[in-house]
C-alpha cells in the first residue's frame, strides 16, 4: 500500500465512529492527522517521541502513540480519541472519576491517561492499584504524583461509581 | 447590610471547574488553537558557549519563496529595543551582529514558514558564523574571574545575613565556643522543570497592535517585556494565557523570549505566527532550577543545642542575570532552616556562566538550601546518638522565636503540628534486611526532614507589587473574578471561585473566573512565590465582599433589605450596569523589612512541613525504591482539600525526583540529554502511594486563614529520601541527585559500614 515516489496514499479509517477517507503522503503520523486534519487536538503531543504517552489514542482498541503510529500503516483501523469518549453528551465513568477525583490537574496528560485507562479496563476490569500502575506505566504526568490519578481509575474498577465501567 | 452567608464552599473539595473541559479534550492549550493562515515559526540557535556573532549567512542556494528571516536588525528598525525585561536588561531577545553569544542555544535569529515542516527546514539553511572565545562552564571557574561575563567578578548578586554577631570576626568567635563542629559541603544539581505541555506562544497584529496568547504563567510580565521590545505603550499589546499544560515556575520568565519572537515574526510575515518547541529544545534552551554548592556550617554546644549556623551558597546564574537575585534571595532567606539559634551568618552568591540561564522553579532557591541544613540536622543528631526526629522538635521553632533575620514569630506556627503529625504517622520501622524478588539483598532506611517556605513575595515585594483584583457582577447578572493569577494545574481558578462564593453566598459554579488577558483583568502580580491563593485570593475575597455590601446596600434602598446576594443579584444587574470591585493589596500590621541589612519580616508568614521517607535499595542494582512518604504540612487552611492534597502529591514527587533519580547532564555548555528518554522524571513505576496530612493553622491575614502551599512540598522530601539512604547504608550521601551509579561508587565504604553494624 506504499507509493513507491512517496506521493499520497489513500486511507480509510473510522474515528470516533465517523467513516473518514485521506490521502496522505507517507511519512504523515496518526497524531499529525489527529490533531491537524480533523482538529481532534485533545491528542497532544509532550515529546513526538514515543516517551510522555500524552498522544496515546486507541487503535482497533489497543492504546498506541499516535506520535509514532504512521497512518498508511493503519489503513482500515477504528480509532478512538477523548473527543468520543462521552455518549449521548454523558462523561465516561472514567472521565467522571477523574474530575471527581482531581485527577487531572494541567489537564495536559489527561486525555492520554483516559485512553491508557479506558483500555486497562477493559483488559482487565477490576485491576487493582499496581495493575494500574504498570497499565498506565506509559503515560507521564508531572503535576499530580499519580496518587489522584490511580484513585481515580482504582474508583471505577472498584465500581464506586454508579456506571460500571464500559 | 444583609447577612452574607457562611463560608459555604470553603474547605470542600470542589471539583475543578475546569475539569470537564480537560478530561473531554475541549481545553484548548497554545498549540490546539485554529489560527487560520497562520504560519510556523523556529529558531535559529548558538552551537557555542561563548562568542561573538560576526554574521548571520543565508544559504544562496535555498529557495527563500515562503520565508521570512527575522535578526536583530528588525528590532531596532520598527523602534524597539533588543531586550527581553525582567530584572535588568542585560538579555537580548537576539544576538545582535557584533553582539556576543552568552550561551549554546542562546537565539540568533528566527525564520517562519507556512508548515512546520518547511520552518525546520529552512531553519537548517541559516548559518551563524560564531568566534569562539574561552567559556566559564562552573561556579568556581566564574568566581576566578579570568574570563569576564558579567561585572569584574562575575557575581550577579551576593546577600549577607547575620544575626547575633557584628562581623566576621564576632562570629568566628561564636562558632569558636561550640563544643563541636560539623562541616559539610552540599552541592545540588539543575532540574528541569519537565511540564508535559512543551513551552509555546502564537502572534498576530491587527491595526498596528499585538496580540499574544499562550502558555505562561505571569501574562504582565510578558506585557512588560513586550513593551519594550516592540517600543509601544501599554494598549500596543495584548497578552493572553491559554490553557496551560503545568509550569512549575518553567513558564515564570521565558515565556517572554517566546513571545519576543513570535511577535518578530508575526509582525515581518504579516499574518499569525505560531512558535512551540519540540521537546529536545525546551530542556535544551529554557530555564531549569540553579545549581548550587552550599558549605556549611553548624556548632552545637555539649547538650545538642545549636550554638551558630554558618552557611555560604553558590549558585550558578548562567548567562543572564534573569529572576537569579530573586532565586538567590529565597535560597539564603531559608538555609538557616527552621532551628532556634542565637548566631547565624549566611552569605549567598549568584555568578554569571556560560549556560543557559537558570531560573525560577518550584521552590525557587530553598529546596538548594534545605538539603544542606537537613543533611547536617541528619549528622548531628547520629553524632549525638539520639532520635532525628526527637531532635528535630526539640531543636524547631516555636511561637516567639526569631528566625536568622529576626523575624519573630508570633501567628500561624505549625512546627511542632506537623512535626507531631509525623511522629504520630510514622509506625514501626520496616525490617532493616530483606531479600528481593529476584534474591538481591535489600537494605531499609528511615529519613525524616523539617523544613519551612515563605508565602508570597519576599521582604517588601508584596507592597512593591500592590496587586489588584476585580469582583463584578456584570450587567448580565452573572459574577466575575477578574486577575492576572493563571491557573497553570494548580487549581487557582478553582479557588478563586470558591473564595468569591463563599463571601457573596453563592456555588463556585455560579461564579466565572476570567481567563487572563492584559486588556481584561488587572495586574494582580505574577503567578509565583506561594501567593496565589493567599494574597490574590485574599483580594478577592476582599472585592467580593465589598461587592456583597455594594449589592446589599442597593437591596436595602429598594425595599429587599436582608435578601440575599443570589437572589438580588439580577435586579440590581439590571438596574446598576456592571458593578465591579477592585481592591489592592495591604500588608498585615507590623510586617517591617530591611533590604539594606536583610534584616526583619521576611515573609508575611510561613508554612511549616515534615517529611518521612522509607527506602529499600537493592544491593545488586544500587536502585533505591520509596516505599513510604509521608509529608504533613501546615497550610493554614485547605480551601479545597483536594486540591492542596495534589499540590503536595505533585510537589512531593519532584522533590524525590530530584533526590533519587532526575538528572541534567552539562557537556561544554549544552545539555547533553535533551530529551525525555534520557532526562528522566519519575514514572507511575516510580510514585509510592504519597501519603498527605494537612494541618490548618491559620494565617490570620490569609482567605479564611490560607497560606502558601505550591512550593513547600519540593523543598524537603530530596533530604528525606537522601537521609533515608545514608541511614540504610551507613555512610554519608551530601549530594543532590543520589542515583544508583552515586551509590554503586561508594560499595566499599558502604559495604565495609554495613559488614559492622
Ligand atoms: S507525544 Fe507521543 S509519546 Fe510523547
Ligand atoms: S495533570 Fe499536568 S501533566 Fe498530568
Amino acid at each position: 500500500m506504499r507509493s513507491s515516489d512517496g506521493s499520497l496514499i489513500e486511507v480509510h479509517l473510522t474515528v470516533n465512529g465517523d467513516a473518514v477517507r485521506r490521502a496522505v503522503p507517507p511519512e504523515r503520523t496518526l497524531a499529525e492527522l489527529l490533531r491537524e486534519d480533523l482538529l481532534l487536538t485533545g491528542c497532544k503531543q509532550g515529546c513526538d517521541q514515543g516517551d510522555c504517552g500524552a498522544c496515546t489514542v486507541l487503535v482497533d482498541g489497543r492504546a498506541q502513540l499516535a506520535c509514532l503510529t504512521l497512518v498508511v500503516a493503519i489503513d482500515g483501523a477504528t480509532i478512538e480519541t477523548v473527543e468520543g469518549l462521552q455518549q449521548r453528551g454523558r462523561l465516561h465513568p472514567l472521565q467522571a472519576a477523574f474530575v471527581a477525583h482531581g485527577a487531572a490537574q494541567c489537564g495536559f496528560c489527561t486525555p492520554g491517561m483516559l485512553l491508557s485507562a479506558v483500555a486497562l479496563l477493559r483488559a482487565s476490569p477490576r485491576a487493582s492499584r499496581d495493575e494500574i500502575r504498570a497499565g498506565l506505566a506509559g503515560n507521564l504526568c508531572r503535576c499530580t504524583g499519580y496518587v489522584k490519578i490511580i484513585d481515580a481509575v482504582e474508583a471505577v474498577a472498584r465500581g464506586d461509581d454508579e456506571e460500571p465501567a464500559p | 447590610m444583609a447577612e452574607l452567608q457562611p463560608a459555604g464552599p470553603v474547605g470542600r473539595p470542589v471539583p475543578r471547574v475546569d475539569g470537564v473541559a480537560k478530561v473531554t479534550g475541549a481545553a484548548h492549550y497554545v498549540d490546539d488553537l485554529d489560527l487560520p493562515g497562520a504560519w510556523h515559526g523556529a529558531t535559529v540557535r548558538s552551537t557555542v558557549a561563548h562568542g561573538v556573532l560576526d554574521a548571520v549567512d543565508l544559504d544562496p542556494d535555498y529557495d527563500w519563496t515562503d520565508v521570512v528571516v527575522v535578526t536583530a536588525a528588525d528590532i531596532a528598525a520598527a523602534g524597539g529595543r533588543n531586550v527581553v525585561t525582567l530584572i535588568e536588561e542585560d538579555q537580548p531577545a537576539l544576538v545582535p551582529l557584533g553582539g556576543r553569544v552568552m550561551h549554546v542555544d542562546e537565539a540568533i535569529a528566527l525564520v517562519a514558514a507556512p508548515t512546520r515542516a518547511r520552518a525546520l527546514e529552512a531553519r537548517r539553511h541559516v548559518r551563524p558564523r560564531i568566534s569562539a572565545r574561552p567559556a566559564v562552564l562552573d561556579t568556581d571557574a566564574a568566581l576566578r574571574a579570568e574570563v569576564k561575563l558579567y561585572g569584574d567578578d562575575n557575581v550577579f548578586k551576593r546577600f549577607v545575613i547575620r544575626k547575633g554577631h557584628g562581623d566576621d570576626a564576632a562570629f568566628e568567635d561564636a562558632m569558636a565556643g561550640a563544643d563541636r563542629i560539623i562541616e559539610g559541603v552540599y552541592p545540588t544539581a539543575a532540574q528541569e522543570q519537565m511540564y508535559i505541555e512543551p513551552q509555546g506562544m502564537a502572534a498576530h497584529w491587527e491595526d498596528g497592535r499585538c496580540f499574544l496568547v499562550g502558555s505562561m504563567q505571569c501574562p504582565y510580565y510578558v506585557h512588560k517585556a513586550m513593551k519594550a521590545l516592540l517600543g509601544c505603550d501599554g494598549d500596543g499589546v495584548v497578552v493572553t494565557q491559554a490553557v496551560t499544560g503545568g509550569g512549575f515556575g518553567g513558564k515564570e520568565e521565558y515565556p517572554s523570549m517566546i513571545a519576543a519572537h513570535v511577535a518578530l515574526l508575526a509582525r515581518k510575515a504579516g499574518r499569525p505566527v505560531k512558535l512551540i518547541y519540540d521537546r529536545g529544545e525546551d530542556i535544551a534552551a529554557t530555564t531549569k532550577r540553579h545549581p548550587c554548592v552550599t558549605r556549611h556550617r553548624l556548632g552545637l554546644a555539649a547538650d545538642g543545642a545549636i550554638v551558630a549556623i554558618d552557611a555560604d551558597v553558590v549558585m550558578d546564574g548562567g548567562a543572564y542575570l534573569t529572576l537569579s537575585p530573586v532565586v538567590l534571595s529565597r535560597g539564603v532567606l531559608h538555609a538557616a532552616g527552621p532551628y532556634r539559634c542565637p548566631v547565624v551568618r549566611i552569605v549567598g552568591r549568584v555568578v554569571a556562566t556560560n549556560h543557559p540561564p537558570h531560573g525560577a522553579f518550584r521552590g525557587f532557591g530553598a529546596p538548594q538550601t534545605t538539603f544542606p541544613y537537613e543533611r547536617q540536622i541528619d549528622k548531628a543528631a547520629r553524632l549525638l546518638g539520639v532520635d532525628p526526629l526527637a531532635y528535630r522538635q526539640r531543636l524547631a521553632l516555636r511561637p516567639g522565636d526569631t528566625t536568622a533575620t529576626g523575624q519573630e514569630l508570633t501567628f500561624s506556627v505549625g512546627s511542632e503540628a506537623v512535626l507531631e503529625a509525623i511522629a504520630r504517622a510514622a509506625g514501626p520501622r520496616p525490617a532493616r534486611d530483606a531479600v528481593s524478588a529476584g534474591g538481591a539483598p535489600v537494605r531499609r532506611g528511615r529519613g525524616v526532614c523539617f523544613y519551612f517556605h515563605g508565602s508570597g513575595f519576599t521582604g517588601a515585594g508584596e507592597q512593591r507589587i500592590a496587586g489588584r483584583a476585580t469582583v463584578a457582577l456584570t450587567a448580565a447578572g452573572d459574577v466575575e473574578v477578574r486577575s492576572s493569577s493563571t491557573d497553570i494545574g494548580q487549581g487557582a481558578a478553582t479557588i478563586f471561585a470558591q473564595i468569591a462564593g463563599a463571601s457573596l453566598g453563592l456555588a463556585p459554579e455560579r461564579v466565572r473566573v476570567v481567563d487572563p488577558s492584559t486588556d481584561k483583568v488587572p495586574d494582580s502580580g505574577p503567578t509565583v512565590a506561594s501567593r496565589t491563593c493567599m494574597v490574590v485570593g485574599g483580594l478577592v475575597e476582599r472585592a467580593a465582599r465589598a461587592l456583597g455590601t455594594r449589592i446589599a446596600a442597593w437591596a436595602g434602598e429598594h425595599g429587599r433589605g436582608g435578601a440575599p446576594f443570589a437572589e438580588v443579584a439580577a435586579a440590581a444587574a439590571a438596574a446598576l450596569g456592571e458593578v465591579a470591585e477592585t481592591v489592592q493589596y495591604e500588608p498585615p500590621p507590623g510586617i517591617e523589612w530591611d533590604d539594606a541589612t536583610y534584616t526583619g519580616a521576611a515573609y508575611p508568614v510561613f508554612g511549616w512541613a515534615a517529611c518521612l521517607v522509607d527506602v529499600a535499595i537493592d544491593l545488586d542494582t544500587c536502585e533505591v525504591t520509596v516505599e513510604r512518604c509521608v509529608q504533613a504540612v501546615d497550610v493554614g487552611k485547605a480551601i479545597n482539600p483536594m486540591i492542596v492534597k495534589g499540590q503536595i502529591e505533585g510537589g512531593t514527587l519532584q522533590a524525590l525526583g530530584w533526590g533519587l533519580l532526575e538528572n541534567v547532564l552539562y557537556q561544554d555548555g549544552k545539555v547533553a540529554n535533551a530529551s525525555m528518554t534520557n532526562c528522566i522524571v519519575p514514572t507511575f513505576a516510580d510514585a509510592p502511594d504519597l501519603e498527605t496530612v494537612l494541618v490548618e493553622v491559620p494565617y490570620p491575614y490569609g482567605p479564611h486563614g490560607a497560606k502558601g502551599v505550591g512550593e513547600i512540598p519540593m523543598d524537603g522530601p530530596a533530604a528525606a529520601a537522601i537521609n533515608a539512604v545514608v541511614d540504610a547504608l551507613g555512610v554519608d550521601f551530601d549530594v543532590v541527585p543520589v542515583l544508583p551509579e552515586t551509590i554503586a561508587a561508594r560499595r566499599d565504604a558502604w559495604d565495609a559500614a554495613r559488614r559492622k553494624s
